[in-house]
């Protein structure tokens, strides 16, 4: 494919990738620090023959997506914290129902209403499930604007081949910041549409559910969705910066990892053994490669912007627990990097 | 070479206009570049900022906490980054609306009345055009004509203010010239 490069903001460059994708219907309701990204799909959307719904509330909106998405539309929505907290009923319902959408959240500070600066306060609710029942969805960790264009592509393969929704987990500061993207279009491969709901003309009805009363039937339902999330883990994705000779390794994801990666440029440079293991996909974690990097260093310093959340997983995965240390900044505050630096003990 | 950069002044004045077209330009001659826009509550007569970082190499913070280089469009904003630029860097101040001077003295000053060479070419609405002109003089980070060739990607199909904002842009570099 011919590519080019253009400046365009993490936002805008999540609904360029969902366009490119095949993304033809999208429903939002406006909220900061996502605006431009619904604003995007408002322009873009139409030109392509597809549908743009602003909808009355983030409730409507998901709801719409898993309607459109049942009639076989590759469908998105997306919004920030207080509005994925809305849309929990709907990302249960849908990974009962087997219906695939892609839902993108620009992450703000919270609790409730919170601010609107970037935050990571949603990782737990992103990767166990903040709606209902046993149920799990792919995230994506992107760090820059092509890898928000990136990941949305992959959001849309990979919603299509497990029938699952998945998610985009970015922050405010990723939502707004402006780079050089390079516009490739990923190659999809052919939707198997043997599912959806497009009128029974000349074949058998098909009916979509998440409802099934008898327990036997819902325990093999639920078994043959942990199947499926298990296989999800062929999809594992995660970035080592410097981490072969490391003595002490920073994990975080999203803007935090680059604060780290700078961290760690800073530190090589003054002839210190640092690296920086950056989880792509959150679900499925990469317990065992951390497992692995963990056992040849000395500390593991967790950096987040929250309480300490992906620091449960970073717990999992790694056998020597004391090894493992957390710094985080909550509320839209950014992690120093004197101060990672300082609990690295090093006064670099 | 990296430099970091963080540009702010009032709602209105352009700051987040002025980051866009430095990071365009710096795309065009090939740098690695980065920009992250305050956003949200800023209004007309609020304050308004953006970082933005340069650099040869691939950049891997995108937060600028201690600029290389500040260019103040008015004097809250002067007041609230003059601590935090690096010692040796460099200050460009929009002398028009900071009427006190820089009182750091381990950096480089440079000032221009932004908005009186705005005003000359018909509006202050220019001044962050200007002061990016003087910029690309004094600091060369990225060119003045890379500046005026990035205008069209901002502005598509409006002729008129792609000219007008060139004129401002090449009246801050040549006073900066002038002045040295």
């Amino acid at each position: 494919m011919p590519s080019r490069k253009v400046l365009l903001s993490g936002n805008e460059a999540v609904g360029e990738g969902a366009v490119l994708a095949g993304c033809r219907f999208y429903a939002g309701y406006p909220i900061t620090p996502q605006n431009e990204l619904t604003a995007y799909m408002a322009r873009r959307l139409p030109e392509v023959g597809g549908v743009f719904v602003q909808a009355e509330s983030e409730l409507a909106a998901i709801n719409m997506i898993m309607g459109a998405s049942s009639a076989g539309a590759l469908a998105m929505t997306t919004s920030s914290s207080p509005g994925i907290s809305l849309m929990q009923e709907a990302i249960s319902y849908m990974a009962g129902m087997e219906v695939p959408v892609v839902v993108v959240n620009v992450m703000r500070g919270g609790p409730g209403l919170g601010n609107i600066a970037g935050s990571q306060g949603d990782y737990l609710q992103a990767t166990k499930g903040g709606g209902h029942g046993d149920y799990h969805m792919m995230v994506f960790a992107p760090s820059n604007v092509q890898e928000m264009f990136n990941f949305t592509q992959e959001a849309f393969r990979l919603s299509q081949k497990y029938r699952n929704p998945v998610m985009v987990l970015a922050d405010g500061y990723l939502g707004q910041i402006m780079e050089p993207l390079e516009i490739k279009k990923a190659e999809l491969p052919p939707q198997n549409q043997g599912w959806i709901l497009d009128g029974a003309k000349a074949r058998e009805p098909r009916l979509l559910k998440s409802l099934y009363l008898p327990s036997e039937d819902l325990e093999g339902f639920n078994l043959h969705l942990q199947d499926k999330f298990r296989r999800m883990e062929e999809e594992i994705l995660w970035e080592g910066s410097e981490v072969e000779d490391a003595e002490k390794i920073l994990v975080a994801y999203g803007t935090s990892a680059r604060i780290c990666k700078e961290v760690v440029r800073i530190g090589r440079r003054a002839g210190k053994k640092w690296g920086v293991f950056r989880p792509i996909t959150l679900f499925p974690f990469p317990y065992q490669a951390l497992q692995k990097i963990g056992k040849g260093c000395e500390k593991i310093l967790v950096v987040e912007m929250s309480s300490g959340q992906m620091l449960e997983d970073v717990l999992l995965a790694v056998d020597d627990k004391n090894k493992v240390e957390f710094y985080g900044r909550m509320g839209g505050s950014l992690p120093e990097k004197e101060e990672i630096m300082k609990r690295l003990g090093s006064g670099v | 070479m990296k430099e970091e950069i963080i540009i702010a002044g009032f709602g209105g004045q352009g700051i987040l206009f002025a980051g866009k077209l430095l990071t365009w330009a710096s795309l065009i001659e090939d740098n690695k570049v980065t920009c992250i826009p305050s956003y949200g509550a800023e209004m007309r007569g609020g304050t308004a900022h953006c970082h933005v970082i340069v650099s040869r190499e691939e950049i891997a913070s995108p937060i600028v906490e201690k600029p290389s280089l500040l260019v103040v469009l008015n004097r809250q904003s002067l007041d609230r980054f003059e601590k935090r630029v690096l010692s040796g860097g460099r200050i460009v101040v929009n002398s028009d609306l900071v009427e006190r001077k820089v009182e750091r003295k381990d950096v480089r000053v440079y000032y221009v009345p932004g908005n009186e060479l705005a005003e000359k070419l018909g509006s202050s609405l220019f001044t962050n055009m200007v002061m990016l002109g003087a910029t690309s003089f004094y600091t060369g980070i990225v060119k003045l004509e890379s500046l005026v060739s990035s205008l069209p990607n901002l502005l598509a199909g409006k002729e008129e203010l792609i000219t007008s904002n060139q004129r401002a842009l090449k009246a801050g570099y040549e006073y900066a010239h002038a002045a040295g």
